[in-house]
């Protein structure tokens, strides 16, 4: 099958997930989406009451980096905005480089009576959605199932029956829920479990979700991850997928014309080039056992044609630090001379600098393709642990010039 | 006899006319594989262009020509409607090769579809070398023995069966599972299906990060494969968290799915789990060696 690349992340922001629930029937808070810290005074003085002012950011952790605060006047509204706004993010366990904040979420303050967890994940081993419930609501979950995992009570639905309300009942008891949610719970999980397989989700997820003081269940937080390969159902959210970054290595492979899965810088000086996931990881790991440090995973799929490989080439010379490339073929369907000429009219067309090439190949017409290669000054060599030794000899050379 | 499949197991495309479906059927037919048809709905009637006859419908394919296999190569929307059609008029085994298939599809799909093997998606098929092949493997590099090869990943694949080629190992069946998080068949499910085929006398099982599959197959294998020489490789030891590496499903969460565990799995099964690809055939013929 040809390469569907992936041109879109969707981890959604709290206000981008909080639309979706309230699409689905899942309650959350009243609430204002803000640019700027005049859009939040201006919201604030036309809706009095106490406010919430959050960060929309993807990593966790606002609460402590002082990135929510409470306003109740315009003037008031204005200087948290500007206050979080002022500095990204700080980096974290979860996210050492820290994040940018380019929006805010103006939203109603609860009179919380008490927090629970609750969220729809994909469980592989059993093949299952699986629906988590927990008392404590508002912790990291991943710090909850550390500290406290038999008070997170787990359900496997069965997609051929789908959900039914049971399944709510269930959980609110097997997670001793606080009575105040029964009522509301069964109700809340069919909706979410339905939003799951509408937008094509991989993790749909409401930490916390709150009991207010007076007896409803709201979500008062959102985390949605759709599913990049599900992303032609909802067309409707072209315009989120330009407000949800790429990371630098996603952003390079997308602009390579490379699916973001494909392509992941390392620090090392031995670059890598190999078809098929599998191959190219295994490529990473040869040039590790030969001793050398990896500048890249790169997985140039089917066709290794020369523009491919020319934009794979000039990729891993211009935004890592090889110092030497390893390219690996194996001819399966891709004929091994094809893919020789597609590296030789590469080289020839690159305007980047160059680097020693170590070319593997193998497989189908494999004698004709080194052959082209050694027509064009390249050594070829016979096996992948020999490139390996070879590419890691030659970027250490470089790298000591 | 081999698993899955044998020369006699007829087979249709799903999505004969397209390219790939098109250009992967006359492989297939080179190979010997007993292609008895096609389905593209709209075209029924016609005959392809290796002159195989064209359905509107599985179930028309079905009924003409008795298939009991399919070959599916449509786009990644349509991918779940196509098993969810090859499940309902009856075929057995399904292989799907197609990449990028939403992953709550494939939950409703494996859910559902009790009764019919899946294979994949976003795999390279199987091949039981000598006999047939369905899907998108090079024929020429596989050779007809007695070992049974699992893996998830295509080139990966070809790469370790040529050098059990080259050592003169052949092979039963070969499967590619896939890539993809939620997938029809596990490594479990193959491994149970070669400790019954009598061709099979060894199994090398490549895994990659992500998931717990090998962590399953090591443990399936210390029950009950004590008898049978079995070798693994585990891809990705080099691996980062968090991010997936060219598979959707290669992605290792937290301290889960990492390569280290999936070598100590096999290793406590008493499974040698070889550094590099070039080390299986003679690890292999070392088992082979001592369990003779």
């Amino acid at each position: 099958m040809p390469d569907s690349p992936n041109l879109a992340r969707m981890n959604l922001m709290e206000y981008q997930g909080k639309e979706l629930f309230r699409r689905s029937g899942i309650p959350v808070p009243r609430s204002q989406h803000a640019l700027t810290p005049e859009d939040v005074a201006a919201f604030v003085a036309s809706t009095p009451g106490e406010w919430v002012v959050k960060a929309q950011v993807l990593m966790g952790g606002r609460g402590k980096a002082g990135k929510i605060k409470f306003a109740t006047s315009a003037d008031e509204g204005r200087t948290v905005a500007r206050e979080i706004l002022a500095t990204p993010m700080p980096p974290n366990r979860q996210n050492p480089k820290g994040e940018p904040i380019n929006s805010l979420l103006v939203e109603e303050k609860l009179a919380i009576r008490t927090e629970a967890y609750c969220a729809i994940a994909i469980d592989r081993a059993a093949k299952k959605p699986v629906i988590m419930v927990s008392r404590f609501g508002g912790m990291d979950i991943e710090e909850v199932s550390e500290k406290h995992p038999e008070s997170i009570a787990k359900f496997y639905v069965d997609t051929a029956i789908g959900y039914s309300p049971f399944i709510g009942r269930e959980l609110a008891f097997r997670a001793q829920l606080d009575p105040g949610y029964r009522r509301q719970l069964p109700g809340i999980l069919g909706s979410l479990y339905e939003m799951f397989f509408r937008y094509g989700a991989k993790l749909v997820e409401i930490n916390p979700l709150a009991l207010t003081a007076d007896g409803d269940v709201v979500a008062s937080d959102a985390k949605v991850e759709l599913d990049d390969d599900a992303l032609f159902r909802t067309p409707e959210f072209k315009e989120w997928h330009k407000t949800l970054p790429l990371d630098e290595d996603e952003t390079l492979a997308s602009n390579a014309g490379l699916g973001i899965r494909n392509f992941r810088r390392f620090p090392g000086n031995v670059g890598t080039l190999a078809n098929g996931a599998g191959l190219a990881m295994a490529t990473m790991d040869a040039v590790s056992n030969a001793g050398g440090a990896i500048a890249n995973f790169l997985d140039v799929g089917g066709g290794a044609n020369a523009e491919r490989v020319r934009n794979c080439y000039e990729l891993v010379v211009n935004s890592t630090g090889a110092t030497a490339f390893f390219i690996n073929i194996f001819g399966g369907i891709t004929r091994g001379d094809e893919v020789a000429r597609g590296i030789v009219q590469a080289m020839a067309e690159t305007t980047s600098r160059k680097i020693p090439l170590v070319i593997r190949l193998t497989g189908t017409n494999e004698e004709e393709g080194r052959r082209i290669l050694a027509e064009a000054g390249m050594q070829p060599v016979e096996t992948m642990d020999e490139g390996a030794r070879e590419a890691v000899r030659l970027a250490n050379a470089a790298s000591a010039k | 006899m081999s698993i899955y499949l044998d020369k006699n197991s007829k087979v249709i495309v799903q999505g004969i006319t397209g390219a790939e479906g098109s250009y992967h059927t006359e492989r297939m037919l080179a190979y010997g594989t007993a292609i008895v048809g096609g389905v593209t709905p709209g075209k029924g009637g016609q005959q392809s262009k290796h002159g195989l006859p064209v359905f509107d419908t599985v179930r028309d394919a079905v009924a003409a020509t008795g298939a009991t296999h399919t070959c599916i190569f449509v786009p990644p929307p349509f991918a779940a409607d196509a098993l969810f059609e090859a499940h309902d008029a009856g075929i057995e085994l399904a292989v799907c090769i197609t990449e990028g298939v939403p992953v709550d599809d494939m939950l409703k799909v494996v859910g559902t579809t009790h009764g019919m093997r899946i294979i994949g998606p976003n795999c390279p098929g199987l091949i039981s070398p000598g006999r047939a092949s369905i899907g998108i493997m090079p024929g020429h590099v596989f050779k007809e023995g007695n070992v049974g090869l699992i893996s998830r990943s295509g080139t990966l694949t070809y790469e370790v069966v040529d050098g059990l080629t080259r050592a003169g190992l052949g092979q039963s069946t070969c499967v590619g599972i896939g890539g993809d998080p939620i997938i029809g068949t596990t490594f479990v499910d193959c491994l149970r299906a070669f400790k019954n085929d009598p061709q099979t006398e060894a199994i090398v099982v490549c895994g990659e990060i992500g998931g717990s599959d090998e962590e399953d197959a090591a443990a399936f294998a210390a029950e009950h494969l004590r008898d049978v020489p079995v070798v693994a490789f585990i891809g990705g030891r080099n691996a980062p968290p968090g991010k997936s590496l060219g598979h959707a499903g290669a992605i290792i969460s937290g301290s889960f799915g990492t390569a280290a565990s999936k070598i100590a799995a096999f290793e406590a099964a008493g499974i040698p789990v070889a550094e590099r690809p070039s080390d299986i055939p003679r690890l292999l013929s070392e088992r082979m060696a001592a369990f003779a």
